[in-house]
């Protein structure tokens, strides 16, 4: 049973590490329409 | 293409939900490790794909390296299919066979031979000019991400097996360490450099980068190691259901890291779109800031 334990932290840590990647894209996505956005209104 | 994006998606969220459930229910329990052994599933397809990847920087900055003189790029396609073509011959060699590590098949090697200027062309054809560089910093920072679930998920396999989290002085487990810092450098000179070398050294430190990964792959078979031995063309065996679900849960992260090398690659394009921007208004500010400085007379010149 203590071995699960392992198993889903495994699991747990694989898609936080991509959940973090994916919310950095977003927030670079975001960020770059910002800018586009102001360049636009120039 | 648009309209790709959302399709793919949907497939690939219902990929990775199936190689999940797979992964949990249907695999059958290891005699040996117990439940814990089903990381395998996302730890050995997280380092089939950064591989994978660092493959695709490797073509794309060689590409990109060759790519600023014709003659260099002619010399280099006739040197790609001269590695692939003397390297599936020299693979049936009885001479070069005895250099394979046994239980690993020729064939098997031939075909990751074929797979260079496989790649080579078809990266060349379908990213042309500046999308190489692109292409390059797109997949290592996408297998960066992938090596570094490796190197997580690695120790906490590690520790209720082994009993301890790391073997210090492992070589595949250093190698594998050493090759998420070359391309965490490689990211970092990529983010804080100025130059306009950049892009040419980042390509330089990829291909060197790149030669650890064989390193990484092989270092099972030459050297003593606590990592086991491979499933997969290593001789080794493995349960067909567990074999199954390993490449269904492989199909399902390739899937995804498709997906994630797309957005990553548009963002990247966008972002170049908008440094040119910016660097063209500042020109024409420069040119209009020159011309007000001048006197009357002159402005017009």
């Amino acid at each position: 049973m203590n071995a699960v334990k392992f198993l889903f932290a495994a699991y747990i840590a694989t898609w936080v590490i991509h959940g973090i990647y994916l919310v950095s894209l977003v927030r670079r996505f975001g960020r770059l329409r910002q800018q586009l956005k102001e360049f636009g209104k120039k | 293409m648009k309209r790709l994006f959302p399709i793919l998606s949907v497939v690939t969220a219902a990929l990775l939900v199936y190689a999940l459930y797979e992964a949990l229910v249907i695999a059958p329990t290891d005699a040996l490790q117990g439940d814990v052994y089903r990381i395998i599933y996302y730890h050995v397809p997280s380092a089939w794909t950064a591989f994978l990847l660092f493959f695709i920087n490797f073509i794309a900055s060689i590409q990109y390296l060759v790519s600023a003189k014709a003659a260099t790029k002619n010399a280099a396609k006739w040197v790609v299919i001269g590695i692939g073509v003397v390297g599936v011959i020299a693979c049936f060699l009885p001479q070069v066979q005895r250099l394979i590590p046994a239980g690993m098949r020729p064939s098997a090697v031939a075909t990751t031979v074929l797979a260079i200027p496989a790649f080579y062309f078809l990266i060349g054809r379908l990213f042309p000019g500046p999308k190489l560089d692109v292409l390059a910093v797109t997949s290592a920072e996408v297998g960066v991400v992938f090596c570094t679930i490796v190197l997580i998920t690695g120790p906490i396999w590690a520790r209720p097996v082994w009993g301890i989290w790391w073997a210090p002085g492992d070589i595949r487990l250093t190698s594998t360490l050493v090759l998420w810092l070359i391309y965490v450098s490689y990211l970092v000179l990529r983010r804080f450099s100025n130059s306009a070398q950049t892009q040419m050294l980042a390509a330089a430190l990829a291909v060197f980068g790149a030669l650890d990964v064989p390193l990484v792959y092989f270092s099972i078979w030459f050297f003593r190691t606590q990592h086991p031995q491979p499933v997969i063309g290593g001789g080794g065996s493995m349960d067909p259901r567990m074999l199954h679900t390993l490449l269904d849960s492989w199909i399902a992260f390739l899937f995804f890291a498709f997906l994630v090398c797309w957005s990553r690659f548009r963002l990247e394009l966008l972002h170049r779109e908008i440094e040119e921007a910016h660097a063209m208004e500042s020109l024409v500010g420069a040119g209009v800031a020159a011309k007000a400085s001048l006197p009357l007379g002159r402005s017009s010149q």
